[in-house]
């Protein structure tokens, strides 16, 4: 067996690998010396854990981990010097990463990807574990969803001393509550906020112990709200942090109560629509579970501005790009759902990509719910790799195909989306997550937004 | 004139894009003048034998098959009567396994299937997932798709597959064949939006289910520039990415 390698001198030679690979443009250099130290002593992840003085945490979920763990951290940093991975790299690689670049921070703050996370738990120990929702995605990657359920089971069970905080409206999610003592269950109470039935997409009908099909009081976003088994009773389980009282002010932002056994107090986000209510409301209850006042958290929530990339308006010479994330149908769904609520889009460009952090299978695009969008829209532009995929699914969900333009070039479909919106008026843009970045890249290179490394170091 | 159509369990078996297929299939009978009736047949509920057409059962994880497994064994008689007597079917992925004698899951559980296709299958740790291109030369046509299944389906001894494996890992990775077919019935792993990329299957059903209403089974041609766009693509990935563990 090969000795490891003493960790300082390793730690300098990753770094300067990163700042390498940072020069030769290769999208900023966030994982290659998480991938190194991976592959030449993965040991090394569990020591440089220990190093961080007040330990780690964790957030995963399906949806909304990158906004909420950054959430998080915009609410712990005025009091602890916090190491996050930012960047969205959330494999065993990107969090290695983190902890070589970590220097004097004195928590870990991670962001893993939800099949990542059994194995980062048993590296990083962490003192703290936010798991948020599960709903399918990318099953081409992850198999079947009962597979990461069984593993999160999995991981709970290994960390028995940890604070455990979870989602109660997801039933999956919530049901790991009831397997850790003094675990902190948080979910919404607003009947007003529900959806009158479940969404096509929801993944969780059935009763985990007896299959019979939920009844709802209040369904929220896909599966997530106030379930209860008419057969076994299996339901909810009580809740600990209530999110109560929500308003929604169309895209410009939410606001919410947050009731909690600390203290009571209303949350005003910058972030539209119910899943950023959900994932507020998560980040809170960790914050609260690490000791920060109640006021302290809404004070944070609200200092918080947009994670990068999943909503952010850039202004194009006289127009300006609303540019939204798309990438699982129940995650698609909200999306649609609060463009709607606001004002549908009339010319909208929407990219479709396949590779690996997309989605290979690209099936999932006839799950979402894109119908309300065809109503109000003039000219719609497919883009990226599947474009054509996705001209299909607009054509046959009721959109004439004399208004659908495959462009598969993303640059040029930019160019005409942006041709078609007014003067002075606002571009509609979902691109899945490759797309995002690389028409990030495209509207950086003319000089419009800065690259997101630089944005977040 | 009306077809009439028989969705199995849509609220259990959906789990990719089944709807897509059925989106299809409605707006393609459409533009040629007939009019489908898509009704749910779920849990407990009858199968109108003779008043069927065209049956169609999707995909699910395992939970949903063990939960649907037991009421479709008791939808076999009539299913099987509706299929002897000319109803056509298209059964996708997780349907396909429930349509054989029996599916054997990861954990080695068995549930019944209600031995309409003759076949069988066997769940195994490592799943199949990526994308797949089939020649069905009994149609002189490709179907371009994607797969995503722990279950190896094995055919029996002369049964008659939907296709032969181009590129991808078909019903057990080995054998080179994918689907089955037996009368008017149609198996197969192509999950979601099989029928948007590959319309000459979808009219190819449409056809089927029409011969069984006793119409006219020609459908005129149409335009399918994006659905050749999108076949094209799939099928260049499933040249290029296919059939790999
Ligand atoms: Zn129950």
């Amino acid at each position: 067996m090969r000795p490891p390698i003493p960790l300082a001198l390793e730690s300098a030679a990753l770094r300067a690998a990163g700042t390498l690979s940072r020069l030769a443009g290769r999208g900023g250099g966030t994982t290659l010396p998480g991938k190194l130290l991976w592959k030449l002593d993965p040991g090394a992840i569990d020591v440089l854990a220990r190093r961080l003085p007040q330990g780690s945490v964790l957030v995963s979920a399906t949806n909304g981990k990158t906004t909420t763990s950054a959430m998080v951290a915009a609410i712990l940093r005025p009091r602890v010097r916090v190491a996050h991975n930012d960047s969205g790299a959330n494999l065993v690689s990107g969090i290695a990463s983190t902890l070589l670049r970590a220097g004097e921070a004195e928590l870990g703050l991670f962001e893993v990807d939800e099949a990542a996370l059994p194995e980062v738990a048993r590296r990083v120990r962490p003192k703290a574990l936010l798991l948020g929702n599960l709903f399918r995605d990318q099953l081409d990657r992850y198999g079947e969803l009962e597979i990461v359920a069984g593993r999160w089971r999995d991981a709970v069970a290994a960390l028995p001393d940890a604070q455990l905080v979870v989602n109660g409206d997801d039933p999956q999610v919530g049901d790991l509550a009831r397997l850790h003592d003094g675990a902190r269950v948080f979910g919404l109470d607003d009947p007003r906020r529900a959806r009158p039935a479940l969404q096509h997409a929801a993944d969780s009908k059935y009763c985990l112990r007896c299959g019979t099909p939920y009844e709802y009081a209040a369904a929220y976003v896909g599966h997530l709200g106030d379930y209860r088994c008419p057969n076994c009773g299996h339901a909810r389980p009580p809740l600990d942090v209530v999110g109560r009282d929500i308003e929604l002010d169309g895209l410009d932002g939410a606001s919410f109560t947050l009731a909690a056994p600390e203290g009571v107090t209303r949350v005003r986000l910058a972030l539209p629509g119910l899943y950023n209510v959900y994932n507020a409301l998560a980040a809170g209850s960790l914050a609260l579970s690490l000791g920060v006042p109640v006021a302290d958290v809404g004070a944070g929530l609200q200092r918080f501005s947009a994670a990068f990339g999943r909503f952010e308006r850039i202004a194009v010479g006289d127009r300006r790009l609303l540019m939204l994330l798309f990438k699982n149908p129940a995650g698609a769904n909200v999306v649609v759902r609060t463009l709607v609520e606001a004002s549908a889009p009339r010319v909208a460009v929407i990219a479709l990509n396949d590779q690996i952090a997309d989605g290979r299978d690209v099936s999932w695009i006839w799950d979402v719910d894109f119908e309300p969008l065809v109503d109000g829209l003039d000219a719609l532009v497919v883009t990226g790799e599947r474009a054509a995929e996705l001209a299909l699914r607009f054509a046959y969900g009721g959109l004439p195909r004399e208004r659908i333009e495959v462009v598969p070039s993303l640059g040029k479909a930019l160019d005409r989306g942006l041709e078609l919106t007014p003067a002075g008026g606002e571009l509609t843009v979902l691109p899945t997550y490759t797309a995002m970045l690389a028409l990030r890249r495209i509207v950086a290179a003319r000089g419009h937004v800065a690259n997101y490394w630089e944005t977040a170091a | 004139m009306k077809l009439r159509v028989g969705h199995l369990y849509p609220d259990y078996l959906n789990i990719y894009a089944d709807r897509g297929n059925i989106a299809v299939l409605i707006e393609r009978a459409r533009l040629r003048g007939h009019e489908l009736d898509v009704r749910a047949i779920g849990m407990h509920d009858r199968v109108p034998v003779g008043e069927i057409d065209l049956f169609y059962v999707g995909g699910g994880q395992d939970r949903e098959q063990a939960l649907v497994a037991d009421d479709l064994a008791a939808k076999a008689p009539p299913l099987r009567g509706a299929v002897e007597a000319g109803a056509a079917f298209l059964a996708v992925c997780g349907g396909y396994q429930l349509l054989g004698r029996f599916y054997r899951d990861v954990a080695g559980v068995e549930h019944p299937g209600i031995g309409l296709l003759p076949l069988h299958t066997v769940a195994e740790p490592r799943r199949m997932i990526g994308d797949v291109l089939l020649e069905c030369t009994w149609a002189g046509r490709t179907l371009a798709g994607f797969e995503n299944h722990a279950g190896r389906t094995l055919l029996d001894e002369g049964a008659e597959p939907l296709g032969r494996v181009v590129a991808g890992f078909g019903n057990d990775g080995r054998s080179g064949y994918e689907g089955c077919r037996y009368r008017r019935v149609y198996g197969t792993y192509l999950h979601g939006p099989l029928l948007p990329r590959n319309p000459w299957f979808a009219d190819h059903l449409l056809a089927e289910a029409l011969a069984h209403a006793g119409g006219p089974t020609e459908l005129a041609p149409l335009p399918d520039e994006l659905e050749r766009q999108a076949h094209a693509v799939s099928a260049e990935r499933a040249r290029s990415r296919g059939g790999r563990f």
